[in-house]
């Protein structure tokens, strides 16, 4: 079963990784970084999900029958864009509160907010 | 003008009166010759309803109107049968009598804000006429809330910390029990029933059985708590931070009134009374309306405010009304549509005289009121009429009612209702007679400082007025009672 | 032109955002969000009539037909919820140029515009279209610029709210993400209609199931339903009060709109039932939902903040009503999300005109503001009176039907306890009129927000009265699309 499925593996994986440094992290851009693997894992699902054994680019080809499905490639770009915005975001919000705190740590945070 | 279209103006007349009277604000005789035009209109209006209903027949079967559909199943509608014509009676005829009482007092007093005041007397009455002319119990509620919120700025009129403490007490307990208990018991209602209208005979009966039945009851009568019961009677006496003509008409009749005729709307016409008999343990809201009766009448006479006092003698009274609708025969029925009508008149009586007395001497107090009688005797005279029937003594308007509450205990044989009754009779009569003797045969112990005689004309016309109205209940009691009877079906 | 309403619903407002940000100054940038907003609310109001007359209205992005290009599908339902996002962002949008003059640097007011702008075009573009993963691409322009517009708070632990609820709803957007990718390799496609014509037959795949979970959890994130509602109090009570007005009117309706979506229309009614007991799992946690945040809200020293709890216990009475699997259920669920818009909008806009007096909507700042802004307070009393379900206003009307479904099914332990929800937000609401109307203020003196804020908040607090009593509008919107979901009528 691991072999043939492996890329599954993979995912889980990664998105586990991702999951487990989100919750855990108490650093505003680690957290974010976990976020970032997190996405990316489903980001390779997309992909190899596309794959077909055997196929090639879907590019019309002589001699080629077997192509592999573009469509998850297509969506997943899309998805990565929107990753990037919201990794942009999160960065400019995190900068904005290192301006505001003066700290990138979580528990230090709620201290300060604690404190006033 | 038929008697439908007159159903429907006895809406909007004290509505657009709310309305021309915040016009007219900045000139005061103008405003105050709007509330008496809008409530001498208003008591012609439902006069033209009375003589509808009196007629009968199909004229009087034709008087519903249907305003709104809210959902189906769930309408505004507004209909007038003989109870509702009678509250709305009341409740508009002694309106003209308090305008008149209110002019004298406000002025005498130099009250603040009395445009709010008028304005807000106006959307009061508006929804008295509502309660009274609801055709289903959701149209009530909503009338019901109304009041509620309609009345709360005349409790706290005054504005310093007592009155925004009793006004705090006034709306919370009115607006919890309602929201807490009326509501979901009216839900509860429809549910089974499938319709929230007034139907002679009632609409619950095959619906809901046995101790649910019970429950609901209880829900109504905590639920409706303009009825004061204990223990949700304390907004009453909170509510007396009120100028006196809010504490007369609304505290002695409008609002409360709206409790107990709610009470016995829901009894007679959403119960049925034959079906409540067959409820268990039905026993149980006689039991707590003896109860209130008592105690209020005990908390009544340890009270050395007078405004007070008559507050938790309101309270007293008001469950004599609720024990006769629940004793479930027809004489008892009729004593408690009678003592709406006698309490009505002798309390507000007593409340304007108490008005008077502090307008006239700045007292508020029991006993302030050595040798009182000699220097203010006229609104004394009226007061002694009034207390006389809430005691129940012939020839005033309380011995009638208390006659038929009597009359019906006797066939169902309850031993309890009797035994409350005398008992609360000897209690009324402690606390109202030291009050005349005093007033009458006592020497005043410290002169005033400055001598007083009468409150002002105003003031004095409408309490002889009302006191007379009592006299009037005893001695035409014949065709009051003959309507409501003809109306509930009873033999005579 | 009118063929084309379905897609200029959207384009319409995600092309002005961009327009917006070439106007440099606050007052033009208003003035025209103003009117992108307008044209939204006429092309709602046009949509509805259609698809009233002529049924669903289906309209294929660029002329690529469905299953291959991207469909926008405009039934009852969405026509609905169409109305009520972009009804209640054109009102908010009235009110919006007084609210942040105090709450934003006025060099970034314009800029504010566009954020509000894209994000109203991605909550409509939810709801438009027929395509799911379009759904995601919305969700994502919607959420981001929200995260955004709620760092606009004054507070810096808006930035904080911000980045959490960022956290949480990239995490939510992402699951939806994973359960797009397995229903589309399960079924190759992503269109909602062929889904939910291929789906029925793989009713026992593991991969649907998984699919499923994955997409409820996280639009449940989304929605801020119990005990995923972390992120809503700090959002809403830390952004600017006209952003927290105009998400807690709508963004939280989208989200029940698209759990709706996916559980009704693409995997079906009988799908969830077969798996897992669903619905048995939405109503214990709408009622904890219920009774966990009223009692909460109960505690709140800011009244924001007890809004906002008070929202979370409202989306568990719809989460409810889809708990109770019935028709009438649903049309609880539907109405209230009409009606809560109403309620909450009404309220959060009178917060901002106290955050507009006071700096802040602390709960001392009401003591004696019953007689120093009259009018707000009024509102807050009607959408109080609203949200404890008091006849006479629309929250009755949704409580009503609530009862009505438990009544059908004869759950009478629900009706109690939804009962006594309500009893709670007596409580919380009495709370604030009793600071207002029964403490004496301090010093300050009265002094009403201006009229331009007063009127859009008067307006929906009459919408509130009104709709509690002629009651067609809605009832019969909602009658027919629980109807449709269910697969019976129009």
């Amino acid at each position: 079963m691991l072999p043939e499925l492996y890329n599954y593996w993979v995912v889980i994986v990664l998105m586990m990784i991702g999951f487990y440094i989100v919750i855990v992290q108490g650093n505003l851009i680690k957290k974010l970084i976990g976020l970032n693997i997190f996405q990316t894992s489903v980001f390779i699902f997309y992909i190899s999900v596309g794959k077909v054994e055997g196929g090639s680019a879907p590019i019309l080809a002589e001699g080629v029958s077997v192509y592999s499905n573009p469509l998850p490639h297509v969506l997943i770009l899309t998805a990565i864009v929107v990753g990037i915005a919201t990794m942009a975001l999160a960065l400019a919000l995190v900068v904005r509160i290192k301006n505001a705190y003066g700290t990138v740590e979580e528990e230090e945070l709620q201290e300060r907010d604690l404190r006033c | 003008m038929t008697a439908l279209l007159a159903l429907q103006l006895t809406l909007v007349v004290p509505l657009c009166g709310a309305l021309l009277i915040a016009l007219c604000g900045r000139w005061p005789n103008l405003r105050e010759a709007m509330t008496l035009s809008t409530a001498g209109l208003l008591f012609y209006l439902v006069i033209q309803v009375f003589g509808a209903v009196e007629r009968g027949g199909d004229e009087a079967a034709a008087l519903y109107v249907e305003l709104w559909q809210i959902l189906p199943g769930l309408h505004i509608a507004l209909h007038s049968e003989p109870l509702s014509i009678l509250f709305a009676l009341v409740a508009s005829g002694l309106w003209i009598v308090t305008s008149v009482y209110s002019i004298g007092y406000m002025r005498a007093n130099q009250e603040k804000r009395q445009t709010q005041f008028y304005v807000c007397f106006a959307v009061a009455i508006f929804a008295a006429m509502g309660v009274a002319f609801s055709a289903n119990l959701l149209t009530l509620f909503l009338f019901y809330e109304v009041l509620t919120l309609s009345t709360y700025p005349l409790v706290a009129h005054k504005g310093d910390d007592k009155a925004r403490a009793g006004a705090r007490t006034y709306l919370g307990i009115l607006l919890a029990t309602s929201i807490g208990l009326f509501l979901p018991a009216m839900m509860w209602t429809y549910f089974v029933a499938g319709t929230l209208d007034f139907r002679s005979g009632g609409i619950l009966e095959g619906n809901i059985g046995g101790i649910g039945a019970t429950i609901l009851l209880l829900m109504f009568m905590f639920g409706i708590g303009k009825a004061a019961l204990i223990p949700v009677h304390r907004w009453l006496p909170a509510a007396m931070v009120a100028p006196t003509p809010v504490s007369a008409l609304l505290h002695a009749v409008a609002v409360v009134k709206a409790g107990v005729f709610t009470i016995a709307k829901v009894v007679i016409y959403i119960f049925g009374l034959d079906f409540l008999v067959d409820v268990p343990h039905e026993v149980i809201a006689v039991y707590i309306a003896g109860f209130t009766i008592v105690v209020a009448s005990i908390l009544a006479l340890r009270q050395t405010n007078i405004k007070r006092m008559l507050a938790y003698s309101t309270v007293s009274q008001l469950s004599y009304i609720v024990l006769a609708v629940l004793v479930l025969t027809p004489l008892s029925e009729i004593g408690a549509i009678v003592h709406i009508v006698a309490h009505a008149v002798a309390k507000i009586t007593l409340f304007f005289a108490a008005g008077a007395i502090y307008i006239a001497s700045k007292k508020t107090e029991i006993n302030q009121l050595d040798g009182i009688g000699f220097r203010m005797p006229i609104t004394m005279a009226a007061f002694a009429i009034a207390a006389l029937s809430m005691i129940g003594v012939p020839p005033t308007g309380g011995f009638v009612s208390k006659w038929y509450m009597i009359a019906g205990a006797f066939q169902v044989d309850s031993y309890f209702v009797l035994v409350v009754l005398t008992l609360s009779t000897g209690l009324n009569a402690a606390y109202f007679l030291p009050i005349i003797f005093r007033a009458y045969f006592r020497k005043e112990s410290v002169a005033p400082p400055k001598p007083h005689g009468e409150a002002p004309l105003p003031m004095v016309g409408a309490i002889c007025v009302t006191a007379l109205l009592t006299l009037l209940v005893f001695f035409l009691n014949g065709p009051l009672v003959a309507f409501e009877m003809a109306v509930l079906g009873v033999p005579r | 032109m009118l063929s084309h309403l379905p897609i200029l619903q959207v384009i319409v407002p995600l092309l002005a955002a961009p327009a917006c940000l070439l106007l440099d100054r606050a007052r033009a940038a208003w003035l025209f969000a103003c009117m992108a907003s307008f044209i939204s609310v006429v092309i709602s109001g046009l949509l509805v009539f259609q698809v009233h007359q002529f049924g669903v209205l289906s309209y294929s992005l660029g002329g690529w037909d469905a299953p291959w290009g991207i469909e926008y599908r405009i039934d009852l339902l969405s026509a609905y919820v169409l109305l009520i996002v972009s009804g209640i962002g054109a009102l908010m949008i009235l009110a919006a140029d007084t609210a942040i003059r105090i709450e934003i640097p006025s060099e970034r007011q314009p800029l504010f515009y566009v954020l509000y702008l894209l994000c109203l075009a991605g909550l409509l573009g939810i709801v438009a279209t027929g395509d799911i993963f379009n759904v995601f691409v919305f969700l994502e322009i919607s959420s981001l610029a929200t995260y955004a517009l709620i760092a606009q708070g004054r507070d810096r632990r808006a930035l904080w709210a911000a980045y959490q609820y960022l956290i949480v709803g990239t995490i939510g957007a992402t699951f939806i993400l994973i359960g797009i990718g397995f229903l589309y390799s399960l079924t190759g496609t992503l269109n909602m209609q062929d889904l939910a014509n291929r789906l029925p037959a793989l009713e026992s795949s593991a991969t649907a199931f998984t699919a499923f979970a994955f997409l409820m959890v996280g639009v449940c994130l989304k929605l801020a339903l119990f005990p995923l509602h972390l992120w809503l109090p700090n959002a809403y009570a830390y952004a600017p009060s006209i952003v927290t007005a105009f998400l807690a009117a709508t963004a939280t309706k989208v989200a029940v709109y698209l759990l709706i979506r996916f559980h009704f229309s693409v995997f079906g009614v009988g799908f969830a039932a077969s798996v897992l007991p669903l619905h048995s799992i939405f109503l214990v946690l709408g009622l904890v939902g219920v009774f966990v945040a009223s009692l909460v809200a109960i505690q709140q020293p800011n009244v924001k903040r007890l809004f906002a709890y008070s929202s979370v216990a409202q989306i568990g009475y719809m989460i409810i009503g889809i708990g109770i699997g019935t028709v009438t259920g649903l049309q609880a669920t539907l109405l209230h999300l009409f009606n809560h818009a109403l309620m909450k909008g009404a309220l959060f806009l009178a917060l901002a005109a106290i955050v507009f007096r006071f700096g802040s909507a602390d709960i001392r700042h009401f003591a004696g503001l019953g007689q120093r802004m009259p009018w707000t307070m009024a509102i807050i009393v009607i959408g109080g009176l609203s949200l404890i379900g008091v006849p006479g206003t629309v929250g009755f009307i949704s409580k009503w039907y609530l009862i009505l479904a438990a009544f059908e099914r004869d759950w009478w332990p629900l009706i109690i306890a939804v009962l006594l929800g309500s009893l709670l937000a007596v409580i919380y609401i009495w709370r604030l009129i009793e600071v207002a109307y029964f403490r004496e203020g301090e010093g300050e003196s009265r002094g009403e927000a201006p009229l331009s804020l007063l009127i859009p908040t008067a307006i929906l607090a009459l919408a509130n009265i009104y709709f509690g009593i002629d009651t067609r509008l809605p009832v019969y919107l909602s009658d027919s699309a629980a109807q449709m979901l269910f697969g019976g009528g129009p």
